[in-house]
């Protein structure tokens, strides 16, 4: 669309900006001041420059909680976004079962985050859970509060049971934009159900994927509720991820100098990655467009 | 084909119904049936957890806390969210790129960085265990998704549709209200739906800045854990009555979920 040069449109934006300067700038400036001093008491701060920072970056635990991070990020990814995908594929597309089965699909995501910590703990104990006595009756010795391969499974189900719905729901709505004359045309070629999926869905489905892995990048590496209520980071740390980290040294401790620099990094990283993602994925679409127009 | 996917989206129904399923199991169990022995049904079908939060303030006052805020936020978001949408999808400005991006790194913030700054900050200005610190703290996460929503939905809608009303002499006031919005009319559904889930569903930050009289139900809920254990009857009824109002909300905007999970944008 054409937009029109308007500079007045400033003040149609200025209350949004107004609103997020207060509730993220001046936050943020604070983390920023905190992350570049020691502070003793009200009146006693020295500037210790970037001493925090080199602190923090050589902490081994930190270090661990972020190998952790990315590697459960990664999982999780890996795991809800081909789910995701066979879901949307798989739902009816009308009737009462396509409102029905809307309605279970975004359950999930409507439910407070620590309650889904508190519906899987009951649902994986061993002693008072379903799946945990079932598992346990088929021979299998599993334990989530004990053993951390098994708590990093249970952590990993949950996210998936909690998350991939978004998924879903968003390439079944990509999905329903695709015009029924696609299909028409695919059925005439007698086009087989994976070459309709790989050259008319998934291409369709591209700009609402991006949004999804965006977003469940975004939101698995800032999981705190969830993790801390099923198995509260343990046992050990094995499923202490960062946000986790960051709290217990803020709150916790109260190292407020270094949890601040933590903080900066934490965020720079998130945005970091989310930028190459999101520019290698545009580029590429560039690319092909740049290739169809020479064809 | 048609009956192999039907068999799998029963499964995946299944899994996700399962685990909340169980809870609800409980919700109804005493807490001696729940320790004693597992059953798929409650032998003893009790009411007791229920009442217990039906007949307690502190319990269903959280409720209400939580509704509280999540409705403040999500009108917030909505009445600073309309006009800059508005704005990004027919106006080009100094700074709009710019603008626009930077208004969705605020969604990327991890929570946990903010926890600290937050609480000094409303506590400075007298806003501490109110609802409306809440909301303005959730506006973080809402206003910026809203931004970006709304303007998808607006663009959808042809420029001419602006210029005839400005030529029939409509001010700029009246074409939005009475003309405009009800055209976007689900994409605002859309957007509600959104921030009330981002709202309802967050807890660190709710906690963090509430102590007694704005405490959320999520909150509450970490007090059945007392010296003598878990009293996992009235914890599984605690959650059973937060996945409610999810519900009704799905519920009314249901025939929007598929436009509006596209964001307006496919």
């Amino acid at each position: 669309m054409n937009k029109v040069q308007n500079n007045k449109a400033w003040w149609l934006v200025l209350p949004v900006f107004l609103l997020v300067a207060f509730s993220a700038v001046i936050p943020l400036m604070t983390v920023v001041n905190y992350s570049v001093q020691d502070i003793f008491d009200q009146n006693n701060a020295y500037f210790v420059g970037l001493e925090w920072y080199q602190e923090v970056l050589s902490d081994p635990r930190l270090q661990d909680s972020l190998a952790r991070q990315f590697m459960y990020s990664g999982t999780v990814l890996l795991i809800e976004v081909p789910l995701g995908i066979c879901v949307a594929l798989m739902m009816p597309t009308r009737g009462w079962t396509a409102s029905l089965s809307l309605i279970v699909l975004a359950l999930p995501l409507l439910i407070p985050w620590n309650v889904v910590g508190t519906i899987w703990q009951i649902f994986a104990r061993s002693d008072i859970g379903l799946l945990g006595y079932v598992i346990n009756n088929l021979g299998i010795d599993y334990n989530y509060t004990s053993n951390s391969v098994d708590a990093w499974a249970t952590v990993l189900l949950m996210d998936v049971w909690h998350w991939t719905s978004l998924i879903a729901l968003l390439c079944y709505s990509g999905l329903r934009a695709i015009p029924d004359a696609y299909y028409q045309a695919a059925r005439i070629d007698r086009a087989s159900s994976w070459a309709i999926f790989r050259f008319i869905q998934l291409p369709k489905l591209q700009g609402v994927l991006i949004i999804g892995v965006l977003l469940r990048f975004m939101d698995s590496f800032m999981i705190y509720t969830e993790p801390f209520v099923l198995t509260g980071g343990g046992p050990g740390n094995s499923t202490t991820f960062l946000s986790q980290t960051l709290t217990k040294m803020a709150i916790g401790q109260f190292d407020i100098g270094p949890a601040a620099a933590f903080s900066i990094i934490y965020f720079l990283i998130v945005l970091l990655v989310s930028w190459l993602f999101f520019t290698t994925i545009t580029h590429l679409d560039k690319d092909k467009v740049k290739e169809q127009s020479h064809d | 084909m048609t009956r192999n996917k039907r068999i799998g989206i029963i499964s995946y129904s299944a899994f996700v119904l399962l685990p909340i399923y169980w809870l609800i199991n409980m919700s109804f169990k005493s807490n001696e049936e729940i320790t004693g022995g597992l059953s798929l049904w409650p032998q003893d079908f009790t009411f007791a957890n229920y009442q217990v939060i039906f007949t307690d303030p502190s319990w269903y006052n959280g409720y209400f806390n939580s509704v509280y805020y999540v409705v403040l936020n999500s009108i917030i978001t909505l009445i600073v969210a309309l006009p800059a949408a508005y704005a990004f999808s027919r106006y080009k400005f100094v700074g709009d790129k710019h603008l626009f991006f930077w208004l969705l790194t605020n969604r990327m913030a991890p929570p946990a960085v903010f926890l600290l700054p937050f609480f000094q900050l409303y506590s400075s200005v007298g806003l501490f265990d109110t609802h409306i610190a809440v909301a303005l703290a959730h506006c973080l996460f809402s206003v910026p998704l809203a931004v970006w929503i709304l303007e998808g939905f607006m663009s959808a809608v042809p420029r001419e549709i602006d210029e005839t009303a400005y030529i029939d002499g409509y001010s700029f006031g009246h074409f939005f209200i009475r003309l405009f919005l009800p055209l976007i009319s689900s994409g605002i559904g859309v957007t509600v739906f959104f921030s009330f889930m981002f709202s309802w569903v967050e807890l660190l930050l709710a906690r963090t800045l509430t102590s007694v009289n704005a405490k959320p139900i999520a909150a509450i809920m970490t007090r059945t854990i007392g010296a003598s254990g878990v009293d996992w009857g009235v914890l599984a009824a605690a959650g059973v009555l937060t996945i409610i109002p999810g519900i009704l909300v799905i519920y009314f905007v249901r025939n929007h979920v598929a436009k509006g999970f596209a964001l307006g944008r496919v």
